[in-house]
């Protein structure tokens, strides 16, 4: 877990802290770190926001499902909700609303720092969405053709935005509506500190860990601002069980509470014991 | 008093006037018979006619429970308006700083940024009052109101509480009461017709100190042919016997019942019985028991023929007497006359009065044998008459006829010159004898008094009857007890004292032992307190009553109060209708507010009966106006015991525990709200979805608990109706108090916070599923949600302790409606709605094995204080109920140790209760076995989609723990 936010003046990312959207070109930072152990299975990549309020109510309702989904007429005439990143110019935004306008937009690549090589790891973005958000919820606009440029005819981009919705990536099945980037951030966090997968790291052979003990050097193309509401960046890699990520939660959770049964159950059979005749022989004169 | 004048016109003529007085007044259903027209002036219209003036307006009753519950409402209300302006206030103290209000993230449109602060701040109030007003249990009103009504029908579908006789049920006037028949603490009751039957019956008759019995019976069957007397006393000598006949004469003479030849006797009968062929009928019973007693003896009254009144004596000859004068019974003189002329043409005058107005009049007679006679049979709670008569000559008749005749048709004071005449003609008896007639007690009387005094239910007996009589019948009924000390407060006494002394001198005596009383309250039944019974009477009552210029009567009032409150029982008697209302009132609006329940079954109960917060009905001989007048009718007292005992405590207890879940489970679902604000910058962002927000108590959770409010029996029927005074354990409100309400609420909270803050943790910088995908904000709340609906479910299922297969249904069925539901409605995109935010979220959240842990764990938690907090109590503290549970329980063991088809058959106790084995001993041991075995039903719930038991070394350990340790115990 490592925070690049760069609030501190040490940071090698503090000179990126007040960036802002058009910065062009983007601020770069890198930031090397070092792996105690090595993972071994499948390696999660994650981005963490804090003190970023998803889950606010203005911001939550702020979106039009039904453009998302792919409807020709919601396309051009979002829901009142987007407002006020509803249009832009009188031409409506695709897609529109507080939540896909702030979408996050930082670039991580990650590199294995090996006797002053790095050599970059591949970083998988598909599968990081929820199967059913990206081919059932979430849907380009259909027409004649292919062309998603000419779909999109007639929106404009979210103020925010460099580029289009259409330009999101180069592949056609990962790009527009269906970017999983997107759809992953298009899903509302329930708290104001939260995190969201950003790519996977698979492992490639059974020989060798996924990730090796060792150095490693995150670059970053920081581009998303969060400095002005004192928000945190966060980058996070982690390893996954059936379980889940590591969840001391639960654990601990679950110890307490069957020590606790435990105990009560030490105490109330000692309880009953000591009362539980008088409680009978009371009961007969009734 | 009406006094007017009529002018009849003629054509042109002088009008001829004429007064107009009461005597010309016609009044409702009178006929018009020997004129072909009346002229009529119509007076007394409207609102003063007499039906208008005694018709009292039926005040709405509203139950104790009713009332709590508004007063719940209030506070749920206060906490609902503090929610919200703790919340207005923190979102602008939080908003204060700009980036928090209007992040580059999140920015406000034009209007929403121009508008007042003021205005703003008043929405965004609004708005958390919308968010939160499901804390207002609004479907609580609805269900309480279906509870009510179809509990209603319990109570008249009961079979035992329906009467052959007559073959009526219960009736059911109102159902907004039920639960009020579960905190009765005074029963004012009846006597005539409530307690007894109103059926008299001729017991004995004494003449000249001889005492004559009719043997009516033998071998249940009436034998007419003998001569039906046991000569208790040695045989009377021929004047006796002279005297003998005569009494029965008189007995056959002076009334006023009329004979109806009874046709629904078929030919068979009437040949054999033709006797007993015809009805008597008459305003009073006691004549026809009369009538019917002599006939049995062998003087049969036939008929009023002509003014000669046909008798058949003991030798079946025909007798007639010539009727002369009727001087008909009034209740100031208490006696009535006849004057007849026998066909020997001895002209006799006849009279029948109660003991104390006969007495007085008697010159010869032997009066003393006679009246300690009467005060025994007075005592043995007989109706006693004695007989009279007098010779008259012919001369001293045409006297009394003049008298009379006079008298009839004096224009002014008729009344007191009657009762002057009466007086005069009406002296110099001899006195015949007198009969004593018995008002049967109901059956079962004795047993539902003593029943409702161990229930600790005071029971007062409000009669019109004379003290004797009436204080004979509460020692039949078991009201007063051997050792019961009486006070009397009676116009006796205040006659020799003032009544300010003897009301003093009474509280002095009561409240001597007050120390001893208070000390052993629970006791009542205890032998060896003194416990005491007041006999009050109307005219002592009406001092009492009466305000005083020096203004003390409140005095008078409290301190007859204090008296009455520390009387097991009290017997008011001589009591006018209204004094009876009067009496409930004072009660009523005594410093405790006791609730009040009036029973009776005449027009004369009706002012009671509406006047007590419950009134009932008897549907009785004295025809309906007190059963229409009534809350719920009964056809017999002993129904009564039932209907307080069983049905009024299980409504009680049913209802409490509605109101009160209900608040809970709103508790529950709206606190996790409340603190869901706090992360998400007060924005009013709900934590569950706008479907669950709708249907939580709409389908998810009202159908478990109306069928709880519509079946729960927390002991048995009989065991209820077995102990009586487990009716103390819910009295004065006992289920609804604060601590029970501070109770359920802070269990809510408790539930509220262990449902969000479990989630919270569960959700915080970790990965909840196997795929290394993020969950949002709607699968959060999902997860709350479905936490929340199973342990309020889980909840109520463990207060049930009558099980039926329907309450299974519902309990089960309302979680399966729930998952089946959630899975539907996040399993399609509806096209109707603009949004989707539930898409497949449900789904999402049940494939991530976190989240299946965290829900069982989270539903362990929240359920157990609660599972704690029963079993403390039930082992340190128990309560008559519980323990009386506990026994149950144990019979029930030893029933299925011998028969293991007795579980089977009675499907009351639980499953796992029958099944179980006879070592397990006590509740505790089955409170946790119920424990064990639901968690049980969550593991079963749990596809086994992953093997989770063995992977997870932390929770399934901890999980281990937990099951050995539920398990060793057991």
């Amino acid at each position: 877990q490592i925070d690049y936010t760069g609030t501190e003046p040490s940071s090698p990312c503090n000179k990126c802290l007040n960036v802002s959207w058009d910065s062009t070109p983007p601020c770069t930072c890198t930031i090397n770190f070092t792996l105690e152990h090595s993972f071994e299975s499948n390696v999660f990549m994650y981005y963490g926001l804090s003190n970023f309020y998803q889950n606010h109510r203005r911001y939550v309702k702020s979106r039009d499902d039904s453009q998302l989904n792919g409807d020709n007429s919601s396309l051009l005439n979002p829901s009142k909700e987007c407002e006020p990143y509803r249009t832009n110019e009188d031409k409506p935004i695709a897609p529109c609303g507080a939540i896909a306008n702030s979408m996050f937009n930082d670039t991580l690549e990650l590199y294995r720092i090996d006797n002053d090589t790095r050599t970059p790891i591949t970083l998988i973005k598909k599968g990081i969405a929820w199967w059913t958000d990206k081919n059932v919820k979430f849907r380009n606009p259909t027409g004649d053709g292919n062309n998603l440029t000419s779909l999109f005819q007639g929106t404009t981009k979210p103020v925010n935005w460099p580029k289009p919705v259409y330009m999101l990536d180069s592949e056609p099945d990962n790009n527009g509506f269906i970017n999983e980037d997107f759809i992953v951030w298009m899903r509302t966090a329930a708290l104001p500190t939260f995190r969201k997968l950003y790519r996977l790291i698979e492992r490639k052979n059974n020989l060798q860990p996924t990730l090796q003990a060792g150095r490693y050097s995150l670059d970053i193309a920081y581009n998303y601002p969060v400095h002005s509401f004192d928000g945190r960046k966060r980058m996070i890699l982690s390893t996954i069980s059936w379980m889940g990520g590591k969840n001391p939660f639960l654990g601990i959770a679950y110890i307490t509470v069957g020590s606790i049964c435990f105990f009560l159950g030490v105490v109330l059979l000692i309880i009953h014991h000591k009362y539980g005749n008088r409680n009978t022989s009371a009961d007969i004169p009734n | 008093r009406f006094v007017g004048r009529i002018n009849v016109y003629h054509d042109r003529n002088e009008p001829t006037a004429r007064p107009l007085g009461s005597e010309n007044l016609l009044l409702r259903g009178a006929t018009l018979k020997n004129t072909e027209k009346i002229f009529g002036v119509a007076i007394y219209t409207g609102m003063e006619t007499k039906m208008a003036l005694n018709y009292q307006a039926k005040s709405q009753k509203r139950s104790a429970v009713e009332k709590s519950m508004n007063v719940f409402l209030i506070v749920y209300l206060c906490i609902l308006i503090s929610k919200a302006l703790i919340n207005t206030v923190l979102k602008y103290v939080w908003q204060s700083e700009p980036f928090r209000d209007e992040p580059w993230y999140n920015q406000k449109t034009e209007p929403e940024r121009k508008r007042n602060l003021f205005l703003q701040a008043f929405t965004d109030f609004l708005a958390f009052m919308v968010l939160f007003n499901y804390i207002i249990p609004v479907s609580m009103y609805v269900t309480v109101e279906m509870q009510k009504f179809l509990g209603s029908y319990f109570l008249t579908w009961d079979e035992e509480m329906f009467d052959e006789d007559t073959g009526e049920g219960p009736l059911v006037n109102t159902s907004d009461l039920n639960e009020e028949l579960g905190q009765i603490e005074y029963v004012f009751t009846d006597k005539t017709g409530t307690l007894t039957e109103n059926n008299m019956e001729f017991v004995e008759c004494c003449i000249e100190g001889h005492v004559y019995v009719p043997h009516v019976i033998c071998n249940g069957q009436i034998l007419h042919n003998c001569t039906g007397i046991d000569m208790i006393d040695s045989s009377p000598g021929g004047s006796g016997k002279e005297r003998e006949e005569l009494f029965f004469r008189a007995l056959c003479l002076c009334h006023t019942v009329q004979v109806k030849d009874d046709d629904s006797v078929d030919g068979l009968k009437k040949n054999q019985l033709s006797r007993r062929s015809c009805i008597y009928i008459s305003s009073s019973p006691d004549e026809v028991a009369l009538v019917e007693g002599i006939q049995r003896l062998g003087y049969t009254y036939l008929r009023l023929k002509d003014n000669f009144m046909e008798i058949l004596n003991r030798e079946n000859n025909l007798e007639k007497f010539e009727l002369l004068e009727v001087l008909s019974f009034d209740s100031v003189r208490r006696r009535m006359s006849v004057i007849v002329k026998s066909s020997t043409g001895d002209i006799f005058l006849f009279c029948k009065g109660a003991d104390s107005s006969i007495f007085p009049r008697v010159k010869e007679g032997k009066i003393d044998q006679i009246r300690s006679r009467v005060e025994r049979n007075a005592v043995e709670g007989l109706r006693t008459l004695c007989v009279a008569y007098k010779k008259l000559t012919a001369e001293e008749y045409s006297n009394a006829q003049k008298l009379l005749q006079n008298a009839k048709l004096a224009l002014q004071d008729r009344e007191k010159k009657l009762a002057e005449v009466y007086e005069k003609i009406e002296r110099d008896f001899i006195l015949l004898g007198a009969t004593a007639v018995e008002d049967r007690l109901q059956e079962k009387a004795a047993d539902t008094i003593e029943a409702l005094q161990k229930a600790g239910i005071k029971v007062w007996v409000l009669t019109g009857d004379k003290m004797e009589t009436a204080a004979a019948t509460c020692y039949a009924c078991k009201l007063f007890r051997r050792n019961t000390q009486i006070l009397e407060l009676t116009t006796k006494k205040i006659e020799e004292q003032s009544l300010h002394d003897v009301l003093f001198d009474l509280s002095k005596t009561v409240l001597r032992h007050n120390g001893s009383l208070t000390r052993d309250t629970f006791s009542g039944l205890s032998t060896d307190m003194q416990d005491y019974g007041l006999i009050i009477d109307g005219a002592a009552l009406s001092l009492i009553m009466k305000p005083r210029q020096d203004g003390s009567s409140a005095n008078y009032r409290e301190l007859f109060l204090e008296i009455c409150r520390n009387c097991s029982a009290v017997l008011c008697c001589r009591m006018a209708p209204l004094q009876k209302a009067q009496i409930v009132k004072l009660i009523k609006l005594s410093k405790e507010h006791p609730i009040t329940l009036a029973i009776g079954d005449g027009a004369n109960d009706v002012s009671m009966i509406l006047e007590a917060h419950v009134g009932i009905g008897i549907i009785g001989k004295e025809g309906r106006q007190a059963a229409r007048n009534s809350d719920y009718a009964i056809p017999k007292f002993k129904h009564l015991k039932k209907m307080l005992l069983v049905h009024g405590h299980f409504y009680y207890v049913r209802i409490s525990e509605l109101v009160q879940y209900f608040f809970y489970k709103n508790v529950c679902f709206i606190f996790p709200q409340f603190l869901y604000q706090f992360f998400c910058g007060f924005s009013q962002q709900t934590l569950y979805d706008t479907a669950y927000l709708t249907l939580y108590n709409i389908s998810f959770t009202s159908l478990p608990i109306l069928l709880y409010g519509l079946m729960e029996q927390h002991v048995s029927a009989d065991t209820l109706k077995r102990e009586p005074s487990l009716y103390r354990d819910v009295a004065k409100n006992a289920l609804l108090r604060w601590r029970a309400f501070i109770y359920w609420t802070f269990l809510g909270v408790f539930d509220a916070v262990v449902f969000f803050f479990g989630a919270y943790f569960l959700f915080e910088n970790t990965i909840v599923t196997s795929n290394g995908q993020m969950f949002g904000n709607w699968t959060f709340g999902t997860l709350v949600f479905t936490v929340l609906v199973f342990t309020v479910t889980l909840k109520l299922a463990l207060d049930t302790h009558y099980w039926t297969w329907i309450n299974h249904f519902m309990i089960w069925g309302s979680l399966a409606f729930y998952i089946i539901f959630s899975l539907l409605w996040g399993g399609i995109i509806w096209p109707f709605l603009n949004y989707q935010r539930m898409y497949y979220v449900f789904m999402q959240m049940l494939s991530s094995g976190p989240a299946w842990l965290g829900i069982i764990l989270l539903i362990t938690v929240s359920l157990l204080p609660d599972v704690l907090k029963k079993v403390l109590c039930r082992q340190l503290w128990p309560t008559a109920t519980e323990r009386i549970q506990n026994a149950s329980r144990h019979c029930q063991e030893h029933i299925s140790e011998f028969t293991p088809l007795a579980c089977l058959k009675s499907p009351r106790y639980r499953s796992s209760d029958c099944s179980s084995s006879p070592a397990r001993r006590s509740n505790s041991h089955s409170k946790k076995m119920m424990f064990t075995h639901w968690r049980g039903v969550d593991y079963s719930v749990l596809p086994s989609v992953f093997g989770y038991s063995n992977k997870h070394c932390h929770s399934s350990a901890g999980y281990r723990y937990s099951g050995s340790g539920l398990e060793t115990s057991v």
